[in-house]
C-alpha cells in the first residue's frame, strides 16, 4: 500500500520537478497554529541552555526564538545536505544510489555533540527513502535521554503535489509557513510506520491538524 | 506678491569634484559645477580599513590591530581582536575567525568568534558561532551551532536580530486534537 502510494507521487511529480527552474523563496507566510509545537515548547522552555537542533532551512526566526529561551542551537539543513548530486553512485545492479555514509558524515556528523530536543519538521517525508532510517538512527544516538523530537508528517489526503515549506516560530504554539523551493514528497507514513521509525524511542504523541499534517512528539 | 525673491533662493557652493584642479591653479576653462558625489556607505567603509582584494590568496595566520575587508581567499586563522572583519561577496575562508564585529557576505568554513555577527543574505556558513549579538538575512546559509554569550558586566540583555519579510497571517488551521499517545 505504501509503496504504492510512493510510486503514485514519484510519477506525478516527475513532470512538476522537470518543469522550469525551482521556485525561489517566497515572501508570503501562513499563519498556523500547532499543537505539537506547544507540546515542545513546554518541554524546553522549563530549563535554560538546552541544545536544540533544528535540521530544517536556516530560519533566523527560529535562532532567535530558540536562542532568546537560552538555549544553544545546532542548524543543519538535511534537506539541502540531500540534495547534492555528488551523494549519487553507482548500485550494484545498476543504475545508481545514494551514498548513505558520506550523506551522514558531511550532515548529521555532530561530533560528539548531545541534543535536548530535535526539531525534525517534515524532513522525512521529503527525504530519499535511503536516508531515512539512517538518519532517524544517527539522531537517536545523538539525543539524550528523556529528549524530544517534534516532526511532521503528510497525512495522504494532503496529495501529491502538498507544497513544501519552511517553518518559522513565531510563538510558543504558533508558525509562520513559507513556501519554498519544489521538493518531491517522497511517500505518506501512516501511523504504524512512524511508530515503525522511531521502534527505539520512549514514547510517541500524535496530533492531527486540518491542513493535512500528523504533527508528531517524539520522546527518547 | 507670492513671488520667490531670488535672495530667498539657497545657496548652493559647488564642490570641487575629486581630480578637478586645485583652487589657484590655472585653468583654461572653469569646469561646470557639479554636485560631489556622495560615498555610499559601503565605500566609505571600506576606505577606512584594509582591504584584501579578491585576487589575493592567503595561507596561515592573519592578525591585525585595525579593521579588515577581505574579499580573497584565505586558509588558516584570522585574529582582529578589538576590531572589524568583514568577508565581502567573493570572499572564500577556511579558517577560524576572531574579532570584535564580524560581517559575511561571502562563505566561510571555520568558526566564528566575536562580540557581534552579521551574516548577510548571501553568506554561507559552515561552522560554530559564539557571539553575544547576532543578526542573520533571510537567505543566508548557515550549518552549525550558535551560543549566544552573555554579555559581560551583568548585561543579560541579548540583540538578536531578524531580517525578514511579515508575510500575510492566513490561519487556516484549528488546534490540534491529540489523537493517540503510543508507549513503546
Amino acid at each position: 500500500m505504501a509503496e504504492s502510494l510512493m510510486r503514485f507521487f514519484r510519477k506525478e511529480n516527475e513532470s512538476a520537478s522537470t518543469q522550469g527552474p525551482l521556485t525561489a523563496l517566497s515572501a508570503e507566510r501562513i499563519a498556523r497554529h500547532s499543537t505539537g509545537f506547544e507540546a515542545f515548547s513546554a518541554h524546553i522552555a522549563g530549563s535554560e541552555g538546552l541544545t536544540v537542533l533544528d535540521l530544517g532551512p536556516t530560519s533566523p526566526r527560529n535562532i532567535q526564538y530558540l536562542t532568546s529561551l537560552g538555549h544553544k542551537l545546532y542548524n543543519v539543513d538535511v534537506l539541502a545536505g540531500a540534495a547534492d548530486p555528488t551523494l549519487s553512485v553507482p548500485a550494484e545492479g545498476g543504475g545508481s544510489t545514494l551514498d548513505v555514509e558520506r550523506f551522514l558524515a558531511e550532515n548529521v556528523n555532530f561530533r560528539g555533540r548531545k541534543f535536548d530536543a530535535v526539531l525534525c519538521w517534515d524532513v522525512a517525508d521529503y527525504l530519499q527513502e535511503i536516508l531515512v532510517r539512517p538518519l532517524v538512527e544517527r539522531i537517536h544516538g545523538a539525543l539524550n535521554p528523556g529528549g524530544v523530537l517534534l516532526g511532521f508528517f503528510h497525512t495522504r489526503d494532503a496529495g501529491p503535489d502538498a507544497p513544501y515549506y519552511r517553518y518559522h516560530i513565531t510563538s510558543a504554539s504558533e508558525l509562520e509557513l513559507q513556501p519554498a523551493r519544489k521538493r518531491r514528497l517522497q511517500r505518506v507514513f501512516n501511523n504504524r510506520h512512524i511508530e515503525n521509525l522511531f521502534g527505539e524511542y520512549r514514547s510517541l504523541k500524535f496530533f492531527l491538524a486540518r491542513d493535512f499534517l500528523r504533527e508528531v512528539l517524539v520522546v527518547r | 506678491m507670492w513671488k520667490a525673491r531670488t535672495e530667498d533662493k539657497p545657496v548652493t557652493v559647488p564642490t570641487p569634484a575629486a581630480g578637478s584642479p586645485a583652487p589657484g591653479a590655472s585653468v583654461s576653462a572653469a569646469p561646470a559645477p557639479r554636485p560631489a558625489p556622495t560615498p555610499r556607505a559601503g565605500e566609505n567603509f571600506r576606505g577606512e580599513m584594509a582591504h584584501i582584494g579578491k585576487s589575493v590568496l592567503i595561507k596561515g595566520e592573519l592578525s591585525g590591530s585595525e579593521d579588515l575587508y577581505l574579499d580573497g581567499e584565505v586558509e588558516g586563522n584570522v585574529d582582529l581582536k578589538q576590531h572589524c572583519l568583514t568577508i565581502g561577496p567573493h570572499g572564500r575562508v577556511r579558517a577560524n575567525l576572531r574579532a570584535r564585529e564580524i560581517v559575511v557576505h561571502g562563505k566561510v568554513d571555520g568558526n566564528i568568534s566575536g562580540e557581534k555577527v552579521e551574516l548577510k543574505k548571501s553568506a554561507i556558513l559552515m561552522g560554530d558561532i559564539s557571539t553575544q549579538r547576532i543578526v542573520i538575512e533571510e537567505g543566508a546559509y548557515f550549518k552549525g551551532a550558535i551560543d549566544i554569550q552573555k554579555e559581560p558586566r551583568g548585561d543579560n540583555k541579548r540583540e538578536i536580530a531578524v531580517a525578514s519579510t511579515p508575510g500575510s497571517a492566513l490561519d487556516f488551521s484549528e488546534p490540534a486534537m491529540p489523537l493517540l499517545e503510543k508507549k513503546i
